[in-house]
């Protein structure tokens, strides 16, 4: 669907280049919600901005239901933007124009003939849940409805691709729920293609079917959602994922437990019905080892169960490693963390 | 006292005052609309043209900006009662005649287009950035920006800029006399000024300062109507 090969962006002013893309390969499957997280700087909205050339690459390609993006004449990349929806985190309304008004917008510029366009306004506004407000201006709209004004501009012209940058983050924590919601549900019903730029952790878990972590103008990693969580390879994966499932545990206590013989820290990742196991008393009665539970949650990873538990392990070192071996036996990831 | 109630009772002071106060009024009215409406038509696509050249904007075009912007600038230095003087051959060519109303004019609109360029460059700058990426997005033409992105998006501010405009150009029309080019402006200075009539130099105050009033009112009114924000 979305094929970004050795995709490279400096920016040069007359004193100096800054790298914000370096070689950036990433394929985005048709019909996926495809979350690209990083912090701020690291090169993530000029890369959503690369993918429909409102920044043009220094080099690469960027392939978009088999167009070349890099390669369209001025003309032709007008009609290719028709068919790619953008959304934004200040939703960019026309102030001077209505609900409706600036749903008609993407519609008047690709040009459709009036009959038509009132027709397609009738069906996006309750798409949206907007009727009511068809012709209040965007000043006197809430955050949340502003973005779905977004949506429905974005969805018009009945794009294959939609991009969303950084769309929730200037909403509240609800708010931002209701508008995943809404993108979720477009996704499922019209087969769109969703990429999501964020620097929220929440966002990705909520909605995403697969993520790549940029840092440093590079992907440092990607995959489908839930291996990334429950392997990260990256220091920045592993710190994203901490922020929505806390299992650091206090150093104090790290500290103390380091001093106790015969004892090994593991965080067990579980995922699915995995959760609904009686896994540890079967640990206990199998590896002959005594089990201290220090930490655990479990949450909610798109649709699936997620969990980390974190346990102290007493025994000797032949019941630790049997107890891992039984642990990943029943396909739960362990890591040991000392 | 006595002078003045013999002067209000003599039917000829209101003879005379008849044929000059609305005859001035009307040259006044016909240069300041007409004026106001060829600065702007000169001056709008100027004002566009220095936007959308500018840095990170739709089309940038350092070259035509910076070489607008100059030329801009210099008629902008000139003062206007030497280009008056400045502009009589060219004045001439357009109309066929310096002097006159019609004379008046073009040097009204050869000082105001500028002016109305950088109005309509500042009220355009308004429109943020990120609409017209949005636009952009959508496959919007530059063509198309400026018509349904950044006119519409500046239309209040714009309406503003036509008062402060037409209220300048009102100022102007007072040195309009210097080729014969009326108004009441020119009566004020005429009459009240050279022949020390002080009620004439009353009334065309008036009457331009009740003019200015609506002037303004109407803008900010209008203004006030098509802002959304």
């Amino acid at each position: 669907m979305i094929y970004i090969n050795n995709l490279s962006k400096v920016f040069t002013t007359t004193k100096d280049s800054f790298t914000a893309l370096e070689d950036i390969n990433l394929h985005i499957p048709k019909g996926a919600i495809y979350g690209i997280i990083g912090l701020s700087g690291a090169g993530k909205s000029t890369l959503i901005r690369c993918m429909n050339m409102l920044e043009n690459p220094s080099s690469g390609e960027i392939i978009i239901d088999g167009q070349n993006m890099t390669q369209l004449s001025g003309k032709e990349l007008r009609k290719t933007r028709q068919s790619i929806g953008m959304i934004f985190q200040h939703f960019n309304l026309l102030e001077s124009r209505t609900v409706s008004d600036n749903i008609v917008f993407p519609l008047e510029i690709a040009g459709w003939p009036k009959k038509k366009i009132t027709q397609r306004v009738r069906e996006l506004l309750p798409l949206v849940g907007l009727e009511e407000r068809a012709d209040a201006y965007p000043a006197q709209l809430s955050g949340g409805q502003k973005q779905r004004v977004g949506i429905a501009r974005a969805l018009a012209t009945n794009p294959s691709v939609l991009l969303c940058d950084e769309a929730t983050s200037a909403l509240d924590p609800q708010t931002t729920v209701s508008i995943l919601d809404l993108l979720k549900e477009i996704n499922e019903k019209f087969n769109l293609t969703i990429v999501i730029i964020t620097h929220e952790m929440k966002v990705i878990k909520e909605i995403c079917t697969d993520v790549a972590v940029i840092d440093q103008a590079h992907i440092v990693e990607h995959g489908p959602v839930e291996s990334v969580f429950i392997n990260p390879q990256s220091g920045v994966a592993k710190e994203f994922i901490s922020s929505v499932f806390p299992n650091q545990l206090p150093a104090q206590l790290l500290a103390e437990l380091a001093q106790r013989p015969g004892s090994q820290i593991i965080a067990v990742h579980f995922l699915g019905t995995a959760a609904s196991e009686p896994i540890i008393s079967d640990l206990i009665r199998q590896c002959g080892v005594t089990v201290n539970i220090l930490h655990g949650n479990i949450d909610r990873l798109r649709s699936t169960l997620f969990g980390t538990l974190t346990l102290e392990l007493q025994g000797s070192p032949a019941n630790l490693q049997e107890a891992r071996e039984y642990l990943t036996s029943r396909n739960l990831t362990v890591e040991v963390i000392q | 006292m006595e002078n003045l109630i013999t002067m209000f009772s003599d039917p000829a002071y209101w003879d005379s005052l008849s044929r000059i106060i609305p005859k001035a009024l009307n040259e006044t009215l016909y240069m300041v609309i007409v004026s106001t409406f060829l600065a702007y038509l000169l001056g709008i696509p100027m004002g566009v043209l220095l936007v959308i050249t500018s840095d990170n904007h739709i089309l940038p075009n350092p070259w035509i900006e910076r070489i607008l912007g100059t030329i801009i600038n210099i008629f902008r230095s000139i003062p206007f009662i030497i280009l008056i003087v400045a502009l009589m051959p060219f004045t001439e060519l357009v109309v066929g005649t310096y002097i006159g109303t019609k004379a008046a004019i073009v040097a009204l609109v050869v000082s105001a287009a500028p002016f109305v360029a950088r109005m309509v460059e500042s009220s355009l700058k308004e429109v943020s950035a990120g609409v017209i990426e949005a636009a952009l997005s959508m496959g919007a033409s530059p063509w198309q920006i400026i018509r349904k992105v950044l006119l519409p998006e500046a239309k209040s501010s714009l309406v503003l800029g036509v008062a402060i405009t037409t209220i300048n150009i009102i100022a102007y029309t007072a040195m309009a006399g210097a080729v014969g080019g009326g108004g009441l402006g020119d009566v004020a200075i005429q009459y009240g000024y050279n022949r020390y009539r002080s009620d004439m130099m009353l009334i065309t105050v008036f009457i331009l300062v009740v003019i200015v009033q609506l002037i303004q009112w109407s803008g900010t009114t209008l203004a006030k109507k098509l802002f959304h924000r």
